[in-house]
């Protein structure tokens, strides 16, 4: 069965509301005691191969003020170009590099990610893809999440090529994935609305 | 994820049907107004990195992480409110259940209030009542938590709107665009019919799917009431793999 009937909907995506971080961050907003770390704050977990980066993205609305009520999510490969890998249920292991991070963004509308830079993965056409992180935003007045892609503006070759990036006929607009670097530090803003928009994805 | 993508396998998930989600902009909702992107989403097919998604482990979660009338007792007190379990099943649009992920959930306390700095609502705070817990789901799709009935509340949409009880939950699925956020309502409950918030999906069934059921049945004789509510996640395609070209 290459291709089954869908037999339900999807569940309508609604608002994560202006409190997401007590549930997805309770740590961060004060809700100590349940939890004993957020989840996703940490994504090494030991000796990793790859270049130690911090990523820090900020978030604006379309009058230009930050998001301080969001939060973001990333998924990338490690330096290899590989996902990690499931852990087996009920197991205790815990990848040295777990690929996710959430973090809530800051009065300032900021988050910052720890984390490694990201090898090529294989494109759907076969190809490498250039190396991106993935990234995924919800927060009050978001319908449904906003999903995107952060790549590296050290990564010019590999750019000019990548599969997504090209889908983006408005050149100017590819501009908006590339994050600039600083020192260890790639810098994005996401721009929700405006003369700087982000381009978002439906996948 | 094992295997390698055979190159063509793209578009393995099935296509969401935005027409059954709210939009992105939705005046009565008014945060959506400068929130909501202007350009039309970029059409993508998913490619490895949104089709493979976070795994957790079990070891992750604590004995009462699914249990609010509990987990954040400061006194070793049950929190305060009508006492509740809300179970469902985790399925995919092939109606196939989906096993071993994380759905996390949030609400107000029984008087319809947060625990926020920013929450303004005058209702009093349950000094027993945290408002978060977490799941992962059972071999079958299953999650349940105990909880006590969260209070509708006043917010400043449009000076007097209040929204209907409700309940946030976060479901991770196996991709990583499979990722939803969406609320939980209760069944019978008139309050849902002129919330601004439930008002953006524009498809009445599409409503009704967020409405959890009462199950009489399951109800805990003098404990409590019992929810239920299945949520859907986006359906996948069955894969190539190079090692498993039966599809899976």
């Amino acid at each position: 069965m290459l291709h089954p009937t869908p037999t339900l909907k999807e569940t309508p995506s609604q608002t994560a509301g202006p409190y997401v971080h007590i549930g997805m961050t309770p740590n961060f907003c004060g809700i100590t005691g349940v939890i004993q770390a957020d989840l996703g704050k940490t994504m090494i977990n030991g000796a990793v191969q790859g270049e130690r980066i911090d990523v820090v993205i900020r978030v604006f609305d379309g009058a230009g003020v930050p998001l301080a009520d969001g939060v973001v999510e990333i998924w990338q490969a490690d330096a290899g170009g590989n996902f990690a890998v499931a852990t087996a249920p009920g197991s205790n292991a815990v990848p040295a590099f777990t690929g996710w991070g959430r973090q809530a963004l800051s009065e300032a509308g900021e988050a910052v990610f720890e984390t490694i830079k990201p090898g090529p993965v294989p494109g759907p056409d076969g190809k490498p893809m250039a190396p991106h992180i993935a990234l995924w935003i919800v927060a009050r007045g978001i319908n449904i999440g906003l999903q995107t892609r952060l790549y590296f503006e050290d990564e010019a070759e590999a750019n000019a090529t990548d599969f997504v990036l090209n889908k983006i006929m408005d050149k100017r607009r590819r501009e908006t994935l590339i994050a600039r670097r600083d020192g260890s530090t790639y810098r994005l803003d996401i721009h929700l609305q405006g003369d700087k928009e982000t381009v978002f994805f439906d996948m | 994820m094992s295997g390698i993508i055979l190159p063509g396998a793209d578009g393995m998930l099935f296509q969401r049907d935005r027409d059954w989600h709210p939009p992105a902009d939705t005046p009565g909702y008014k945060s959506t107004t400068f929130r909501a992107p202007r350009h039309s989403l970029l059409a993508l097919g998913p490619t490895r990195s949104e089709m493979t998604g976070p795994t957790f482990g079990h070891e992750k979660l604590g004995p009462l992480d699914n249990d609010l009338i509990r987990n954040f007792s400061q006194d070793g007190t049950d929190a305060i409110g009508q006492r509740m379990i809300v179970y469902g099943q985790v399925l995919d649009e092939n109606a196939r259940p989906v096993p071993n992920t994380l759905v996390e959930y949030w609400q107000a306390n029984a008087g319809g209030r947060y625990r926020h700095k920013k929450e303004g609502y005058l209702a009093a705070l349950d000094p027993n009542f945290g408002g978060f817990g977490r799941s992962i789901t059972d071999e079958n799709g299953f999650y349940h938590f105990r909880t006590i009935k969260p209070g509708a509340y006043p917010w400043p949409n449009n000076g007097n709107d209040w929204r209907p009880a409700h309940i946030h939950f976060s479901v991770f699925g196996h991709a990583f665009a499979q990722r939803l956020i969406t609320q939980m309502y209760f069944e019978g409950d008139p309050m849902i019919w002129q919330c601004p918030i439930v008002s953006t999906i524009p498809d009445k069934a599409a409503i009704d799917q967020l409405i959890a059921r009462l199950d009489r049945l399951n109800t805990t004789p003098m404990d409590a009431l019992c929810y239920r509510f299945d949520i859907v996640l986006r359906g996948r395609r069955s894969t190539m793999f190079e090692n498993k070209l039966e599809g899976n």
